[in-house]
């Protein structure tokens, strides 16, 4: 079996600031994979990268086998990539429904001119995607909120739409910007079982950033720990979150207030 | 007050939403068709003109409203309409040919001040398309073995099919079908991908371009697009007028547009029809009152600019989302009667934090 | 050879009024993002106040011309507080339309005044029609300057060295910049930061009044005098979005640019050079000469 994603030896340098360096690993279709580590690590920065939002200056990045590193965002994300930002990038000005169909954008086959007319091929092609989208609607429970203008929703419906934006492409590799940022403790949970429906019903591979390490523990199959832009320790997440290195850089040192996890295992 | 049940995916998709607005729609169709026998031939003038200019709005708002890309030279896609109008008429070509030329003529126009739009944004794409706008208008000056150049061009009577267009009814008629025909096709664009990638880029480009929408592709398209139907609008404005000059696509005209769509309501088609209606009566209304004012304002030629400025003023301060948000508002507040609460469509207050520094 | 300068002198000076507007303008960008398209007409109503200082009034030139900065000054303040700050937090092409709106208003109102407003006055300035002739014999040939420009570069120059000092060494500078680049903080660390942009928008509208009376030797007071204004937006552009150095070398770069291809070039030339020359710009370099790279962070 092939990885997914092969990130090698990738490094970006704005200006004179070395953001990530020489990092490399594999993903294997179907799995969790974490990167973790403290804000500045570079994480968000190899999510462009791998994205297409930023030229690494070393480095490749291969997907399925096929050298994506200098293609544009959107031929990645045609490529089977979809992602979430940290910082919610929806269209505020338009439903949920419409943000969850604009995911469907890949799979569209109709031109400019045939949407102008409407023609018959247009009209099945939007039944198509409606159905699509439904059932990601009903996957995330968004029901409620299916007709509802992005601009007036609460901040944790917002982290679900923009994860369902993603998830309508129905991709093959899933980005998650840290994705149970600013939600409460029953919401991360939530967000925890989707990962895992995700993985398993879905069979789409996830790759996120994350800083919440019961959601670390919970659903990765492995761990990548970063630390000003240079790789710490790569492993499962008992391993990653025990080595000394990464407690050092993140954890918090031997003598302070251990997470819950590595508390269990000492 | 309405629930609408959705059933199924056509009822989504349709462009009616219900019975209720067919009825009210059909009720406009029908008062619409019967104007020119009821009001007096002026007017229905007056309405030609509205018709025109709802026209190269809905063109605009395509590309400021929906696409959110700026546009502060649009005057020189009616320009470019209008002459190839002109000059296709003089060489004897049909209408409906020389009205497609215009419109392919404009749109070609539209993708070559659209090409800044792929690499700048904001400002200074609105300096871009002021630039072309200015080129334009004085390449149409300087080109006047085709154009007439300053002494203008004048247009000979239009034939649409054989039917001689040569009264205002019937003038009426062919701009509301084009309009009708223009909106329509406009709003099939909203309902399908494309028209949701114009509004992904409007809103956020950065996940635009990570759902798999190709920018470059769309922004050309929506400034080809815009073009195109103001081009059409052009091509009508020319045989309204019957006569064209330069002075008429200057700076000032593509400002005013600009003004219409802000006092109509950016963002939707409604805004760009409401717009249009409200320019031509306020100036329609500016010639009434000038026969009541005492001579020292009325005979003024400031005062059609400083109404306008008022105008302008007033509406971006107390009527941010404009004619057509107003309209929304009252018909909310009907609609939910007793229900409606004050701070409905309250925009949230954001605080300027400079985009430039990262 | 003395044509080359001849034109050159010409299109520096008509450059630095290109560049005063252009600084007045990326002021207000810089502090608060929003793009000022009543620049020329502020530079009218300067030309206006000037003529009403000195003529109606009678006051000396000099002093007129300080008597309209500091009218100007309050002028500036005085749209900020009215029609800009209600606007806090909306989207630039608000700002924009409501600043087109009061350029409308301006004209209209200065139009509408009885017996001046439609009419083209000439500004009394003490070196009018004066020149200062180089080389050449006594009164003939050389390089012929008029004063008229010498005064518009050596106000801006003086006016572009004190802008320098107040960014860099005043308290006031610095809680500008401050300000402009991120408002919340500014908030936070106690800088009262509506008073500093009204004075932002004063400063801008008294440079642009500045630049106003510098022009009105050359082509007179009257209420389209703001058209000119027009060019600033190219100048700010091909300096690079809020730089400003840039918009003082974008100005001159036009300036100079116009007037050879004035000369030069055929009729018509002259009225487009700035607009082709900021597509050359935008083609070739899109943050402009000294512009910053926009980037989103996401």
């Amino acid at each position: 079996m092939k990885p997914l994603l092969q990130v090698e030896r990738l490094s970006i340098q704005f200006g004179g600031l070395k953001a990530v360096e020489n990092v490399s690993f594999d993903i294997w279709p179907n799995e969790v994979f974490s990167l973790i580590g403290p804000n500045g690590a570079g994480k968000t920065t190899i999510f462009n990268m791998i994205s297409g939002l930023y030229q690494p200056t070393s480095g490749f990045v291969t997907f399925e086998g096929e050298k994506i590193t200098a293609l544009p965002p959107y031929e990645i994300a045609r490529l089977g990539i979809a992602r979430t930002f940290q910082n919610i990038e929806l269209f505020e000005h338009a439903t949920v429904l419409q943000n969850l169909l604009v995911g469907r954008h890949c799979h569209r086959h109709t031109n400019w001119l045939q949407d102008l007319l409407f023609t018959p091929a247009t009209r099945r092609a939007e039944l198509q995607f409606r159905r699509t989208v439904e059932e990601v609607i009903e996957f995330l429970d968004l029901q409620h909120y299916r007709d509802q203008m992005v601009a007036g929703l609460p901040y944790g419906v917002r982290k679900v739409v923009e994860l369902g934006r993603a998830l309508a492409m129905r991709p093959k590799l899933l980005l998650l910007d840290e994705p149970s940022s600013g939600l409460n403790v029953e919401e991360t949970e939530e967000m925890g079982f989707w990962i895992e429906d995700i993985k398993h019903d879905l069979g789409i591979t996830v790759l996120m950033v994350e800083h919440d390490m019961g959601l670390v523990s919970h659903v990765s199959d492995r761990v990548l720990a970063l630390n000003q832009g240079e790789m710490l320790a790569l492993g499962t997440s008992a391993e990653v979150q025990s080595h000394p290195d990464v407690v050092e850089a993140y954890l918090g040192g031997a003598d302070e207030d251990q997470p819950a996890s590595t508390g269990a295992a000492a | 007050m309405r629930f609408l049940f959705k059933t199924n995916y056509h009822q989504d998709v349709r462009l009616f939403k219900h019975g209720g607005q067919i009825f009210w729609y059909a009720a406009l169709a029908v008062l619409l068709l019967a104007m020119p026998w009821l009001m007096p031939e002026y007017y229905v003038s007056q309405l030609v003109f509205i018709w025109i200019y709802a026209i190269v709005s809905v063109g605009l708002m395509i590309l400021v409203g929906f696409t959110g890309q700026v546009s502060i030279g649009h005057a020189a896609f009616l320009a470019m309409g209008a002459y190839t109008e002109g000059y296709l008429q003089q060489l004897g070509w049909p209408f409906a040919l020389s009205l497609t030329f215009a419109a392919l003529v404009s749109g070609i126009t539209g993708i070559i001040v659209g090409l800044p739009a792929l690499r700048v944004k904001g400002m200074y794409l609105a300096i871009a398309t002021l630039a072309f706008g200015f080129i334009v208008e004085e390449g149409v000056t300087r080109a006047d073995g085709i154009t007439g150049g300053n002494s203008g061009m004048m247009l000979g009577s239009l034939d649409v099919f054989g039917i001689a267009i040569d009264s205002e009814q019937r003038m009426y008629y062919l701009c509301l079908i084009i309009l009708v025909l223009c909106v329509v096709g406009v709003m099939n664009l909203l309902r399908s991908p494309t028209g949701r990638a114009f509004v992904a880029i409007r809103d956020s480009e950065v996940s635009a371009q990570s759902m798999g929408i190709n920018l470059a592709y769309y922004k050309t398209t929506a400034f080809a697009l815009s073009a195109a139907i103001t081009g059409i609008a052009g091509a009508l404005y020319a045989h309204k007028l019957r006569y064209i000059s330069p002075e008429q696509f200057t700076f000032l005209q593509s400002i005013e547009l600009l003004i219409i769509l802000v006092v109509g309501g950016v963002g939707t088609i409604y805004g760009a029809i409401f717009g249009a209606a409200f320019w031509i009566g306020v100036q329609q209304l500016i010639v009434i009152a000038k026969d009541w004012l005492p001579p020292a304002i009325g005979q003024q030629t400031g005062l059609q600019p400083t109404i306008f400025g008022i105008i302008l003023i007033a509406f971006i301060l107390f009527e941010p989302m404009g004619l057509y948000g107003r309209w929304l508002k009252i018909r909310t507040y009907f609609q939910l009667f007793p229900f409606y609460r004050k701070g409905m469509f309250r925009r949230q207050k954001s605080y300027m934090k400079s985009e430039r520094m990262k | 050879m003395l044509q080359f300068l001849q034109l050159l002198a010409s299109g520096i000076a008509q450059g630095c009024i290109y560049g005063l507007l252009a600084l007045g303008f990326v002021l207000i960008y810089k502090a608060t993002e929003a793009i000022n398209f009543a620049q020329g007409d502020l530079m009218m109503l300067g030309g206006f106040v000037g003529l009403g200082t000195s003529v109606a009034m009678g006051m000396p030139f000099w002093i007129a011309f300080l008597a309209t900065l500091i009218v100007m000054f309050l002028f500036g303040m005085l749209m900020e507080r009215t029609v800009l700050r209600p606007l806090l937090g909306h989207p630039s092409f608000t700002v924009v339309m409501v600043t087109i709106g009061v350029g409308f208003l301006s004209r209209g109102m200065v139009t509408m005044i009885p017996f001046w407003g439609t009419e083209t006055h000439v500004l009394p300035v003490p070196y009018r029609d004066q020149i200062v002739r180089l080389g050449g014999q006594g009164n003939e040939g050389g390089l012929v300057l008029p004063t008229e420009h010498l005064v518009i570069i050596g106000i801006t120059v003086m006016l572009i060295l004190s802008l320098y000092l107040l960014f860099k060494h005043t308290k006031i500078g610095i809680a500008m910049k401050a300000t402009s680049q991120n408002q919340l903080a500014a908030f936070y660390m106690g800088i009262p930061v509506r008073r500093i942009n009204m004075m932002v928008w004063g400063l801008s509208a008294a440079v642009s009044a500045c630049a106003g009376l510098l022009l009105a030797p050359i082509t007179f007071v009257h209420a389209n005098m703001g058209f000119v204004g027009l060019k600033a937006f190219p100048a700010a552009v091909i300096g690079g979005f809020g730089s400003i150095p840039g918009a003082l070398v974008g100005g001159l770069i036009i300036g100079v640019v116009e007037m050879f291809a004035g000369f030069y070039l055929p009729e018509g030339f002259k009225d487009i050079a700035a607009y082709v020359v900021v597509l050359i710009m935008l083609a070739v370099k899109p943050t402009g000469l000294f512009g910053e790279n926009l980037r989103k962070r996401v």
